[in-house]
């Protein structure tokens, strides 16, 4: 190693280093200043780029669960490198999952601070967890927040890249660097002589560079050949032709199949079991007890259903209330001063103009959501000669790296994971349990690759749900406008939750060990998730408060598409919009009056503009607005309804964002709809129940969401006013239930306070 | 009674052990034939991600037991669907980028193909009632709506032209 072009700026470093046969350009963060604990000199590459005699590849360390992070990521390097994706010589690889790909901006959003909070201290925290991050090096895809972390990373990387490989050319040439073109992964001199970038990398890895390279001297909007233009996905042609690869697709020579079965009531042991016939079938020792249950090794992953069905199982009972109806009064009983855990909005002064005006009051609920993925969990293992591998879909590689060490006595270096392509995840592949399971089998069989499958039964009795949500509403109008609203928030920690089933320790959080440290542990323990997309919403509203309350744990939760502000948008927008037509003011009209962000009241002005607000609608039919602020992503929606005699027909919905910046029009628009159907279809139709302990949705024929035949025309807009590159991957779940709820009142009066809206009435 | 079964895939004959009578297509083709194209997502009939076409219709192979095929019955899945109609599906699928995670896809491309083969000019409804079998988890029905009529007006093209 050696040689390294440190080009600074911002928080970045890139530089080169020279392998055989060409080199690797990365970067690193150059660390912050109150978190600095390494000596500065000390830094080592994190590459990017490849570029050697076999050609060019590009480094996605943010993994694709449907969301198009490969491409997204690959883009933003072929732009400033000036290669063409579908070129055969360029290769996307998900490399290998390392610290120093940690995941810079995924924390921030536990910040107690809204995302429209510029103030110092708001951005000196997020630059805390940012170095905190790399401190522990978060490898983690999630929180919509991969090109946020990306956006400067990867288009600098390429951008020196394309600079050495200039120099290089110049120097072999003897022509000017500034009299050089490149394009498609040349070099090109003027007089029409071509060097390919493959044969120019190993001179280009003794290049040191004489001039920095700025987030100024990036490509211009209008300059990019690439971004912001309509991509093809790099793997779309697979996805579209049954080619693509999954980890439950792993077909090894000489691989066994095996189902899992653990105790429904979550987090409980087995007591006992009888096997007899599995172990008749196919032997004792491939009948293997595990935390929490059972699993069978067979010859097919049916057998394996089968087999493992079959055994007779007697489970400990649940740790936590027994059923829905029991979680509830807990639920109801959590609005007290000891479970209060954050009121993070509270202006004016609600107290007394509760006690002077006309209070509207309402309550609201959600219930606990499953992520079921279409793929149901999975993972490969193999355990021979001391080393351990691990095929898995998974979000947080590296945690799960740390978990099997834990439970082989491994050394992390002797544990490989290779991060398989997912079949969707929504959050669900932030856990690692059904991993464990893998290893534990693994443990158990030294020598046999296993590959293991959850059932849809066993991924949805298994799931760690979104947590269930209730909200109490109180708000005063006077003259035509909206004057207060306070707003109770009970719910589940979810980020509690997550943080106790990790297995990296999180210094700060245990311990804090330095005042940074402890600051932004301090931050975490305020619980944002609580309330997140109900405290952060940039409204001025004269006395407004926002409370939240810890339910005591029960059914452990974790992060569901949108987290926390899918149900608290809910919540916060349906009630604005009562008070708004309590007040009888214009849904539209007074959310833009009230709005104190610029950037949200364009998008809100968007929507309006895009749905016709205010034209009129045939008899039976209602239009409603929603309007939630998540991920740093404003979001306003236009949903429009029918009453039928057969019920509500979803006719339309208009949806507005502000990403600050589209890098790919196409796949930006898909996870817009996408967003906006899981929001809808859920609203709508989807509910986790429990009883006796156990989930009582065990497929799909009982966990429905959205299908082709309810699933309105939707109009799509991104607008790219902020000033910051935000993901879009969550942000318009939010608003979709509430515009549909408002919509449903606008057409028939009925106001619906709990989801799914199904319950109360009927859609077509 | 033949102490095997005999089942016939993308024109290739296979030769099971009996003892798989019993066993759904799906994992017949997953697992022993290593076909990973059609894919495992609820094992009901519910999700539709199992589809192939078993002469020419469309079905769920997850509750198909291979003892109820005979080696006259042609199952064609995902990785030989490579009929007129069913590349233009695929080229239409492409066209609209319509996968996002693409778990669901080779299930609703070969609904999608089934459909056209029947239906030269479907509409709507004709989609509706027979998509809505195939779960999409991501929510790209609005793009495999796009996606069908497009590929139903290209064949209808090539047909005339
Ligand atoms: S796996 Fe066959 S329909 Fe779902
Ligand atoms: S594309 Fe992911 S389930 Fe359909």
């Amino acid at each position: 190693m050696g040689n390294l072009a440190a080009i600074t700026r911002r928080s970045f470093l890139i530089g080169s280093v020279a392998i055989t046969g060409g080199m690797l350009i990365g970067c690193q963060s150059k660390g912050f200043s109150l978190l600095q604990r390494k000596s500065k000199d000390k830094t080592h590459l994190t590459p990017y780029i490849r570029i050697d005699q076999t050609g060019i590849t590009i480094i996605t360390p943010r993994a694709d669960m449907g969301q198009g992070a490969y491409s997204v990521q690959a883009a933003l390097v072929a732009e400033e490198l000036d290669v063409e994706l579908d070129d055969d010589s360029i290769q996307v690889d998900h490399g290998p999952p390392k610290p120093e790909y940690f995941n810079g901006k995924v924390l921030s959003e536990l910040l107690p601070f809204a995302s429209t909070d510029n103030s110092k201290w708001a951005v000196r925290l997020r630059n805390f967890t940012e170095g905190f991050s790399e401190r522990i090096g978060l490898f983690m895809t999630g929180g919509s927040s991969t090109v946020a972390d990306a956006h400067y990373k990867l288009r600098l990387t390429g951008a020196v890249a394309r600079q050495l490989l200039i120099m290089a050319a110049a120097e072999r040439s003897k022509v000017h660097k500034n009299k050089l073109k490149t394009e498609n992964g040349h070099v090109l001199l003027p007089d029409g002589t071509k060097y390919s970038y493959v044969e120019l990398a190993p001179e280009a890895a003794d290049i040191k560079l004489s001039e920095e390279i700025k987030i100024d001297d990036l490509k211009l909007k209008s300059n990019c050949r690439v971004l912001g233009k309509p991509m093809q996905r790099v793997d779309m042609v697979d996805k579209c032709t049954g080619k693509q690869k999954y980890g439950i697709d792993i077909n090894k020579d000489g691989m066994l199949y095996a189902a899992v079965r653990t105790n429904p009531r979550l987090g409980g042991k087995i007591i006992s079991y009888d096997a007899k016939f599995a172990e008749s079938i196919v032997g004792k020792d491939k009948v293997i007890p595990i935390s929490g249950g059972v699993g069978v090794i067979a010859d097919n992953t049916w057998q394996a259903f089968e087999l493992v069905d079959s055994i007779d199982i007697k489970w400990e009972d649940a740790s936590y209330p027994e059923t829905s109806y029991q979680m509830w009064e807990e639920f109801e009983n959590s609005f007290t001063p000891w479970r209060k855990k954050n009121r993070l909005k509270n202006e004016g002064n609600v107290k007394t103009a509760l006690e002077q005006g006309d209070v509207v009051e309402a309550n609201y609920r959600v219930p606990y959501l499953a992520h079921a993925p279409l793929e149901p969990m999975n993972a490969t293992v193999l355990l021979e000669d001391g080393r351990l591998d691990i095929w898995v879909g998974t979000q947080i590689p590296l945690f799960v790296k740390s978990v099997a060490a834990k439970l082989t006595g491994l050394s992390e270096d002797n544990i490989h994971v290779y991060v398989e392509v997912m079949g969707g995840s929504f959050g669900r592949r932030l856990e690692d349990d059904f991993v464990c399971q893998a290893i534990e089998l693994a443990k158990a069989r030294p020598g046999d690759l296993i590959k293991m499958t959850w059932s849809r039964e066993e991924d949805m009795t298994h799931d760690f749900p979104r947590t269930m949500q209730l909200a109490k509403a109180r708000g005063v109008v006077n003259n035509g406008k909206v004057e207060a609203m306070d707003l109770k928030i009970a719910a589940l920690s979810t980020t509690a939750s997550q943080f106790s089933r990790t297995t990296i320790s999180l210094p700060g959080l245990r311990m804090p060990i330095s005042i940074p440290e402890a600051i932004i542990a301090n931050a975490l323990r305020k619980d944002v998730a609580l309330v997140s997309g109900a405290w952060d919403q940039p409204f001025s509203i004269p006395n407004y408060r926002v409370t939240g309350y810890k339910v005591p744990s029960m059914v452990p939760v974790s992060s569901w598409r949108s987290v926390g502000a899918s149900g608290n948008g809910f919540f916060h927008d349906c009630f604005l919009d009562e008070l708004i037509h309590a007040a009888g003011a214009d849904p539209l009209e007074e959310r833009i009056r009230l709005c104190s962000h610029s950037v949200s009241s364009k998008v809100l002005e968007k929507v309006g503009e895009m749905s016709n607000w205010g034209s009129a609608l045939p008899a039976g039919s209602g239009r409603g607005v929603a309007y939630t602020l998540s991920f740093g992503v404003p979001v306003a929606e236009v949903v429009e309804v029918t009453n039928t005699a057969k019920g509500i027909k979803i006719d339309k919905a208009y949806v507005v964002a502000d990403v600050g910046k589209v890098l790919d029009p196409v796949n930006i628009e898909n996870q817009m709809m996408g967003g906006v159907i899981w929001g809808l279809g859920h609203a709508m139709n989807a509910e986790l129940t429990y009883k006796d302990g156990k989930a009582e949705q065990t497929n799909f024929h009982a966990y429905e969401c959205m299908r082709m035949y309810q699933t309105p025309e939707i109009e799509i807009c991104a607008l790219e006013n902020a000033d910051e590159i935000r993901g879009i991957g969550e942000p318009t779940v939010p608003p979709a239930a509430p515009a549909l709820a408002n919509a449903i009142f606008a057409a028939t009066g009925q106001r619906i306070r709990e989801l799914p809206l199904n319950k109360h009435i009927k859609f077509i | 009674m033949a102490d095997y079964v005999e089942i016939n895939v993308n024109g290739v004959r296979h030769r099971l052990d009996i003892r798989h009578k019993r066993t759904p297509l799906l994992w017949i083709l997953r697992d022993e034939l290593k076909l990973t194209g059609t894919k495992y997502g609820c094992g009901i009939a519910q999700c539709g991600a199992c589809t192939v076409h078993i002469n020419g219709l469309s079905r769920r192979s997850c509750v198909t037991e291979v003892g109820e095929l005979t080696e006259d019955d042609k199952v064609i899945t995902i990785e030989a669907a490579d009929s007129t109609i069913a590349k233009a599906v695929k080229e239409s699928w492409v066209q609209h980028q319509v996968a996002q995670c693409g778990y669901c896809q080779s299930g609703q491309i070969m609904s999608a193909t089934a459909l056209l083969s029947k239906n030269k000019n479907p509409t709507d409804d004709d989609i509706d009632r027979v998509m809505s079998g195939n779960l999409c988890r991501c929510g790209t029905y609005p793009l495999i709506r796009k996606a069908i009529k497009t590929a139903a007006k290209s064949l209808t093209e090539a047909n005339n032209g």
